[in-house]
């Protein structure tokens, strides 16, 4: 897999650190804490994830990858999409 | 159903092998059953042979998606061992153990088993203290461990490489019950098991939603061979279980990722038993055909594709070649992906569901195929009695709410960790 980093262009997975599905938000409260740290849809198909790029600009960033193919759609700074 | 033996098989050669009859009836689906366990993976087939035979449940159904033996069941690295360090682990895993030592007998089939022994190497002062911690632990359950200084590794194994400048082997951890069986064999011989006391084994079915009482209750499934109830549901789909628990409404704390393993050309005989390095992630054994099967990490991010990347296949390689560089030579035959549930505690979950009549097998890990026995033995007496198996009280649904996480590698929440 080759990740298309925006700020670094096309680099190896293999450079960056996988955290997993963007979607989960830290809830205000404890309410919903659990759901936020143990649940995940883990979704068979289009998913947006974040990825920390360790070896490169080291700046996380949002990949739409598909789960089922591995084949990415693209990615962005995880800070311009408000995360 | 004809037993197998010395004399079978002699006939049988006499008669030129046209004579053997298939392991396990071909049937279409009933309209409804007292069971219907969803998966006809080692677990969910090992489910339905205990209820039959332990709790006298036949009216049972395994609805399989694809084959028998299909799946992760003919995907995995074929270890066996019980060499756990959480209580709520350890009593489980080593009920499985003892009931891989009686398999074959018990379902008169030959599933391999082979109790070559489970060497994890240390290699350093701080991990054999670890190591001696989960062996002591070990023992207090009962279980064999015996951790071996560094000539006691040498006389096993004198081809690894000992004197390496950063990681050294100083010793191992040795559970010499644990080893390897056939996965297929396994399968196979559950099946045909489970098929003679009255089971239905029902290939090319899968389930595509769940039957509803007005309650919610689940009553049945739909399926691509149309709908079937059922008094309970047992879902056994490692791999898959998000998406399935996902068609009644469940969330559940596991992601799906990819595992890769690999086999070599066949060689002589060369590796004694199953070899774990301590310093990377690399495990290896040789199959009585010679191949070399080995594996390690996981690939990390979230996959249904039962294919990994070249990232881990050369980190795998690598783990292999400190470890042991006689294997370089090697030509590499095969390698494959398999598709399991991280959980997020690395520990898996036999459990009711909240939803009434839906009860839950998930989570394994990469570590599902050794348990394959007990977690069918488990999961049968849930299903049969709605109360969870002694050796199972841990592996309950709500311990991430509650806090009573069975975390063995101590990496909290984070799935790929495990």
């Amino acid at each position: 897999m080759r990740i298309p980093c925006p700020y670094c262009g096309d680099r190896d997975a293999q450079e960056f650190v996988y955290r997993g599905d963007a979607a989960p938000r830290r809830p205000d409260s404890e309410d919903g804490m659990f759901d936020y740290v143990y649940l995940r849809d883990n979704t068979a198909g289009t998913m947006r994830e974040h990825w920390y790029h360790a070896q490169g600009c080291r700046i996380w960033i949002l990949v739409t990858r598909d789960t089922v193919t591995h084949r990415i759609e693209g990615a962005i700074l995880a800070r311009d999409a408000g995360r | 159903m004809p037993r197998y033996s010395i004399f079978s098989i002699l006939s049988n050669a006499f008669s030129g092998h046209r004579r053997w009859t298939p392991a396990w009836r071909d049937v279409k689906p009933a309209a409804g059953y007292d069971v219907v366990i969803v998966g006809g993976g080692g677990h969910g087939l090992a489910t339905a042979y205990y209820l039959a035979r332990i709790h006298g449940i036949t009216k049972v159904a395994v609805l399989e998606r694809g084959w028998i033996g299909g799946g992760n069941a003919g995907r995995n690295t074929t270890i066996i061992r019980s060499n756990y360090g959480l209580p709520g682990n350890e009593a489980f895993y080593e009920w499985s153990m003892k009931l891989w030592e009686g398999l074959e007998q018990e379902l008169n089939y030959n599933a391999m088993v082979s109790q070559r022994g489970v060497l994890n190497l240390y290699h350093s002062d701080a991990q054999r203290d670890a190591f001696a911690r989960r062996g002591n632990a070990m023992r207090l359950h009962g279980v064999d461990a015996e951790l071996l200084h560094r000539d006691g590794v040498r006389k096993m194994a004198p081809f690894l490489n000992f004197d390496s400048a950063r990681f050294p082997i100083m010793g191992g951890l040795l559970q010499r019950r644990g080893g390897t069986a056939r996965h297929d064999a396994v399968v196979w011989g559950y099946a045909r098991a489970a098929s003679a006391l009255g089971v239905d084994i029902i290939q090319n079915c899968e389930v595509t939603g769940f039957v509803h009482e007005t309650d919610g209750a689940v009553i049945g499934v739909e399926t691509t061979r149309g709908r079937i109830s059922a008094g309970k549901v047992g879902l056994a789909v490692a791999g898959h279980t998000s998406r399935v628990a996902g068609f009644a409404g469940l969330r559940l704390p596991i992601e799906s990722h990819v595992l890769q393993a690999f086999v070599s050309e066949g060689l002589k005989p060369v590796i004694p038993g199953v070899i774990t390095f301590g310093a990377g992630h690399f495990y290896i054994s040789q199959s009585d055909k010679g191949g070399l099967v080995f594996g390690g990490d996981i690939d990390g991010y979230n996959s249904y594709a039962a294919r990994g990347n070249m990232p881990v296949v050369e980190d795998v390689c690598e783990g292999g070649m400190a470890l042991m560089p006689m294997i370089g030579r090697a030509r590499l035959l095969r390698s494959w992906g398999g598709i399991v549930d991280m959980s997020m505690d690395g520990s898996p979950i036999i459990d009711h569901t909240p939803i009434e009549g839906l009860y839950l097998n998930g989570g394994w890990c990469y570590g599902g195929f050794k348990a394959t026995p007990g977690s069918g033995w488990c999961f049968a007496h849930l299903l049969a009695t709605d109360r969870p198996h002694e050796t199972a009280t841990a592996f309950r649904l709500d311990r991430f709410a509650t806090g009573h996480l069975i975390d063995e590698k101590g990496q909290g929440a984070q799935p790929n960790l495990h």
